[in-house]
Order: structure tokens, then C-alpha cells, then sequence
């Protein structure tokens, strides 16, 4: 029961991680329909700006200015590449976006090497907040849920409520007509995309110290990412919430937990066949949630897309 | 008149071979390891090892046989066995006879398998494979080959030595064991299970459980796993990222009891465990480099930093191998012939610079060395990793470890 609790943190805490991430993305594809396969990209860029102003002004500082100038070059990116990409159609965005996650990657390793980073969570926030009978929950994790439940109630807080909020539905809709009443659609898009790349270096930021800096980081996070906008259903900020802390607690729970392929198909009626060595299935009888665990959000983007394509909280009609 | 052009064709040609080999030629080692992806770093810094020692040991001094200097040629296998057959092939086209590889036992067995099956069929452009690192028992037993040399301690005798250091604490009652999920994992797992059940029957193996190699994104739930089982040591064989979010989760989510591992050190690791990791992660290992064992290796190591300033040796054993094949290139007076060379490097004793010998078993081309326990500190570290301020020291050697260690090796000879 204890341990339930326990997991039920740890899952919050991935999912939210997840959410930043896919916040930011879902954000750019619904206004540009262009899904930004250098996303992930732009969240190791977070963690590796963050490491290097930590060095010298302190992890703080880093958690401030990292994502700005991360926000910043999403920015530029989109002023001077994707603008220019755009007008020769969606095939030519997605190659570029692609091709820019290489090179992001190979300029990383260019100029930090391939080494981990020694980014470590600082020392203000290295004990343990509390503990649940043993497993001890690192303050560094409420800190994470608290910056990121605070990002995805002032972006919900500037969409719904705010001026500038409502000229980005409308623009997100309706572009010419926006267009059309004076407003700069090509200087909205840009802040978006710097926003939602800004959103993804924070994510950065704060990943950096607990699930490790280093080159393969966005690669490790990038497919996972665009899964969670696709259950989510594109271009939903709920539905990236949902999807984001579905995934987490999915993730967490299959790992926690041995539950073994054979026990549900027993309890479903099957009995496990006499001689397993020698059975056909035996690699799935012998298989344990733990080892399909980082699977299963894959299982569930399959099944989504065959029986709900738009996505749990998408509004598309296909 | 067609017979003349032939003739002067063929003497024009080996009046060019004849040339070339009066000059001193450069011996090419290929060196297949991942260079991009997630064990991006573990692969670069050994590549620098390797570049370091060719330069030091070899070409520094002259070279072997009439001057010839080592070159090492990199490619990039992305640790995928598939990726390493066809950068094998690129590296025999270029005429590569050398072949060194260490990181992931899935790729050494692929490779052991494509050189045994390529030298069979091309008796003029054989090529020896010496493994750095792969440590799959199965690499010298069953599927042992004569082209295969392995210059590190297997799995199985390094787990020997560190359940010998762990039987002896008896404040250890309880291990969990945790991998990851492909071949060495599964041969790490298996050899602690056997080897402490042996030992010290009382422990109880509370955990043993593998996850996917490199993509996991998060130790947690694994670390809630352990914590919750009670154990008071963990074992792992992880490397690379694997080996530094594993031991980074199960220390902040509140283990206070020793990690072993084969690879907790090194590739930025070793600095990015810092403060965390001191009395936690031991490494078993051949190599000491704290306290520095010899002068010539404190040389060697302070040459290597001027070099590579934010670089390691964290692998003793490539500087091992490269000694080792200029020894038994210079034995066999040839550097074509790798059947002479291999024959030379059986059953070779090596005075390593690092203070210790190797001796290369000729039954299944098992280096045996010492083993030793390693702790991951900041006090008493003379040759600190990444640099940071903590290294690892040695705490407890295993002499000539596993020298009688049987083998299941039948090797066939050419």
C-alpha cells in the first residue's frame, strides 16, 4: 500500500517531465502542423546550457537563463529555417526539422564532448523531503512537480484567460482571418515555437540532474515524446496532460511490480502449457510487466490510432 | 605481344610491392565501437586510449620490426551487431588485419563469429579480433575461436573475485541483483546467483532482474524495487548510461548499502557520481591506477592527461593489448601473417606498466591477470577521472584471479 503511494509520486513525476515536453510540441503542430522532430533536441540544448551557467553562476541562474536562450534559438530556428522551409510544403519542414536534431546532436558532442555531464541537483535541494516507510522522496523530485504543475497553469492561465492567449486560438484556427484584423500571424507562430521550445528546455533543466546529461539524452526521450501527443490527440493541451501522466504511471507501475505473463493468463482460464521449454510460446509465458513496460505506451498509441485516430482529447475530424 | 604486356605488367607490379615493403609500413588497427548514441562516450574515451598507447608504447619508440608505427582506424557500430559486420567488412576491404572491439558482448559474438567464418573462407586477408572489454564467458568457452583474444577478465572471473570480497563482509545478508537485458547481463546474473549460493549460502538473492539496455529513462521504479526488498548490496554489469542513472537513482531514493559493479568509473561517470557515490560504488577491476602502482605507469598517465586533459585511463587493459600485439608482432618477425602473430600471443607473459603481469591461457585466449576491488573516493586519489576530484583507489587485489578457472574452449587450430 505504502509502495503504491510511492509510485503513484515517481509516476507524477515522470508524467509531468513528460508533459513539459510534449506541451511545448503539441502547442507548435497545431499551430504549424509540423511536427518538430527536433524537440527533444531543444530539451538536451536546456540541460547542456543549464550544466555550463551552473558552473558559473549556480544551478539557479541556469534554471533561469537556460531556457531563454534555448526559447531564443527556437525562435531564430523558426524565423530563418522553418519559415523559409514552409513555403515548399510539410515534407521539406519535417526533413529539415529532422536534419536539425542530427546536427543539434553532433554540435553538443562537438562542443561538450560525449562524456556525462557532472550536472547535479543542487545542494539546497539534496535531502530527502520525506520518506513513505523507507523509499525516500528527494526534495529535488518535489521541486520538479511543483515548477511543472506551476508551467501548466500559467500556459493554461495565458491560452484561455489572457488577450494574447485568445489571438493564439484564433490564429491556431483561423490564420487569415486573423491575418486579416491586423494581426502579425508570422510573429505569433515565432513566439509559439519559441515558447514550446523554451517549455522543452526547462524540461531540461530540470532532467538534467536526475536522468543524466549527456548526448543520447534527447535520442533516449525524442520517440516517446510524439507518442504522448498522438494519445493525447494533437494539438490538446489537456490531452497532453492526460496522455503525459497516463504514460507516467503506466511506465512506473509495469516496472514497480513483477506481474508475470503467466499469472494473467491463468487467471484468465489458460493453463500454462506442461512442457514450456518446448512450447512455441515461450517467450511470452515467461515474460514480466517490467520488461514490456517501456512498450506499452507504444501498445496504446496503437490501439488509439486504431480506435479513436484523433486521440483521447483531439478535436480533428479525419 | 598480349603475354609481353602481362609479363611487364605483373614485374611493373611487384617492382611496386617490392618497393613498398622496404619502407616502414604503418600496421592498421581497426577499432569497431560505438562512437554516436547512448555509450557514445564509453566508445570515444577508448578510442583515445587506444590512440594514446599506439602513439606511447610503439610508434614513440621506434615501432616494431623495421619501424613500422600502429594506426588506429575508428568506425562507428552504434553498438549494433548488425552495424559492427558491416564496419568489419569495410575495415578487412582496407585492408585492415587487426580488429580490437570491447564495448557489448552481443557485438564481440557476432564479430568472433564473422572473422572465424571470413578467415575460413579467405586464407589471404585473415584478421585477428583482440577484445578489450566484451566479457561474455561464452566469447573464450563455447564459442571460443583461434582469432579471437580476449585481454580482460571474463565475466565469470571477475564475478569470482568481487563474491570473494563479499562473502568475507558479513554484514551482507541480502543481494539484489539487476542487469541489463542481453547476453552479459544475463551471464552477470547468472554468476553471482551461482557464486554467492556457493560462498556464502546464507545470503539470500532477493532481487534478480533485468531491464532493456539503453532506454530506460528513469531508474526509479527500479530503485523503489531494491529499497523495498531490503538489500544490503546491489550487483550490477551495467555500463555506459545504464550504469551512471542506475547508481545516481537507487543512491538518491535512499540506498545506503555498497553497489558493485564492472563499470561504475570513468566516462564522466566517475564525476558525475562525485560526493554521491563515495563509499557506495566499487568497481572490479584489472587495473590500478590509485595509489599509481609503478613510476613508468604514473609517466605513462601523466603523458596521456597532457594529451587528452579531460580524459581517463580507465581502461589499463588497452594499453595491454596493444603492448601484447607489438610483443607478438615483433615474436612472429611478421605483421601479415596473423596466424604468427596469434601463435606468438598464446601463452604469452606480458610485464604490463601497471606494475602486474598478464599471462594470455593458449587453451582458450583468456587473458589471466589480478582482479582487483576498487572504491569509488576522493581520499588518497592521485589520478582523479573526469576531471573531478574523485577517482577510484584500489582496496583489494586478487592475484593471477581464476588462473585454473576451467574452460569449455575446443579450439581448433588453422
Amino acid at each position: 500500500m505504502d509502495l503504491i503511494l510511492v509510485n503513484l509520486i515517481d509516476g507524477l513525476v515522470t508524467g509531468l517531465l513528460l508533459f513539459m515536453l510534449s506541451a511545448g510540441l503539441t502547442l507548435i503542430f497545431s499551430m504549424m502542423g509540423v511536427l518538430n522532430f527536433a524537440h527533444a533536441s531543444f530539451y538536451m540544448l536546456g540541460a547542456y546550457f543549464a550544466y555550463s551557467i551552473s558552473l558559473a553562476l549556480g544551478f539557479w541562474m541556469g534554471l533561469l537563463v537556460a531556457p531563454l536562450i534555448v526559447g531564443l534559438a527556437g525562435a531564430a530556428v523558426e524565423r530563418y529555417g522553418l519559415r523559409r522551409v514552409h513555403q515548399y510544403g510539410h515534407v521539406p519542414e519535417l526533413i529539415f526539422t529532422f536534419g536539425l536534431a542530427l546536427l543539434i546532436e553532433e554540435l553538443v558532442q562537438f562542443v561538450w564532448g560525449k562524456n556525462q555531464m557532472a550536472y547535479s541537483v543542487p545542494d539546497v535541494l539534496n535531502f530527502t523531503a520525506f520518506a513513505i516507510s523507507g523509499n525516500s522522496i528527494p526534495a529535488y523530485k518535489i521541486f520538479m512537480i511543483f515548477i511543472s504543475v506551476g508551467i501548466f497553469i500559467g500556459l493554461l492561465y495565458v491560452l484561455t484567460k489572457t488577450r494574447v492567449g485568445m489571438i493564439i486560438q484564433a490564429a491556431l484556427s483561423y490564420p487569415r482571418t486573423v491575418e486579416a484584423l491586423g494581426h502579425n500571424v508570422p510573429l505569433i507562430f515565432m513566439g509559439v515555437f519559441g515558447v514550446g521550445t523554451a517549455l522543452a528546455g526547462v524540461a531540461g533543466v530540470i532532467a538534467g540532474p536526475v536522468l543524466g546529461t549527456f548526448p543520447g539524452m534527447a535520442f533516449v526521450l525524442g520517440s516517446i515524446v510524439f507518442v504522448t501527443i498522438v494519445i493525447g490527440g494533437l494539438g490538446s493541451l489537456w490531452g497532453a496532460l492526460f496522455a503525459s501522466l497516463l504514460i507516467g504511471w503506466m511506465t512506473t507501475f509495469a516496472k514497480a511490480y513483477n506481474i508475470e505473463m503467466s499469472n494473467i493468463l491463468n487467471g484468465l482460464g489458460i493453463a500454462t502449457p506442461e512442457n514450456l521449454d518446448e512450447s512455441l510460446f515461450r517467450d511470452f509465458w515467461s515474460l514480466t510487466s517490467p520488461q514490456i513496460a517501456d512498450i506499452l505506451p507504444y501498445i496504446l498509441m496503437v490501439l488509439i490510432l486504431i480506435f479513436r485516430p484523433a486521440g483521447l482529447f483531439g478535436k480533428r475530424s479525419s | 605481344m598480349k603475354n609481353i604486356t602481362k609479363l611487364g605488367a605483373v614485374s611493373a607490379l611487384s617492382l611496386i610491392i617490392g618497393a613498398g615493403s622496404a619502407f616502414a609500413d604503418t600496421i592498421k588497427i581497426g577499432f569497431i565501437d560505438p562512437l554516436s548514441g547512448p555509450f557514445a562516450s564509453t566508445g570515444t574515451n577508448g578510442l583515445h586510449q587506444f590512440e594514446f598507447a599506439a602513439d606511447y608504447m610503439v610508434n614513440d619508440k621506434g615501432g616494431v620490426l623495421d619501424g613500422d608505427t600502429f594506426e588506429i582506424v575508428s568506425f562507428d557500430n552504434k553498438t549494433s551487431p548488425k552495424e559492427s559486420l558491416i564496419q568489419l567488412q569495410v575495415a578487412i576491404d582496407q585492408g585492415i588485419r587487426y580488429i580490437v572491439q570491447g564495448n557489448g558482448s552481443a557485438v564481440a559474438l557476432a564479430l568472433t563469429e564473422a572473422v572465424d567464418k571470413h578467415n575460413r573462407r579467405n586464407p589471404d586477408s585473415r584478421v585477428l579480433f583482440l577484445n578489450y572489454a566484451a566479457v561474455d564467458p561464452a566469447l573464450t568457452n563455447e564459442q571460443c575461436n583461434f582469432w579471437h583474444f580476449r585481454f580482460d577478465a571474463n565475466a565469470d572471473m571477475k564475478m569470482d573475485a568481487m563474491s570473494d570480497v563479499i562473502a568475507k563482509d558479513e554484514s551482507i545478508k541480502k543481494v539484489y541483483v539487476i542487469g541489463q537485458d542481453y547476453s552479459f547481463g544475463k551471464a552477470v546474473a547468472d554468476a553471482a546467483v551461482s557464486m554467492l549460493g556457493e560462498k556464502r549460502p546464507d545470503i539470500e538473492i532477493v532481487g534478480n532482474e533485468l531491464h532493456p539496455i539503453g532506454k530506460v529513462k528513469d531508474f526509479t521504479p527500479y530503485s523503489r524495487k531494491i529499497v523495498a526488498s531490503g538489500a544490503d548490496a546491489v550487483i550490477t554489469g551495467n555500463w555506459g548510461a545504464d550504469m551512471l542513472g542506475l547508481g545516481k537513482s537507487i543512491i538518491e531514493n535512499g540506498f545506503t548499502g555498497p553497489i558493485y559493479t564492472y563499470y561504475g568509473a570513468g566516462s564522466g561517470m566517475t564525476g558525475a557520481f562525485g560526493e554521491t557515490g563515495k563509499g557506495a560504488i566499487r568497481l572490479v577491476s584489472e587495473g590500478i591506477v590509485n595509489p599509481p602502482p609503478t613510476e613508468e605507469a604514473s609517466a605513462y598517465y601523466q603523458a596521456f592527461q597532457a594529451k587528452y586533459p579531460d580524459g581517463n585511463i580507465d581502461q589499463t587493459r588497452i594499453s595491454n593489448t596493444v603492448g601484447m600485439l607489438a610483443e607478438a608482432i615483433k615474436a612472429a618477425g611478421t605483421a601479415d601473417d596473423v596466424v604468427a602473430v596469434a601463435t606468438a600471443l598464446e601463452g604469452m607473459e606480458y610485464q604490463t606498466i601497471w606494475g602486474s603481469k598478464v599471462m594470455m591461457r593458449a587453451e582458450d585466449h583468456q587473458a589471466i591477470q589480478n582482479i582487483n576491488i576498487l572504491n569509488h573516493t576522493d581520499e588518497g586519489v592521485t589520478f582523479p577521472f573526469d576531471g573531478s576530484t574523485f577517482g577510484v583507489v584500489s582496496e583489494q587485489t586478487v592475484e593471477m584471479a581464476s588462473a585454473d578457472a576451467p574452460t569449455t574452449c575446443e579450439m581448433q587450430r588453422p
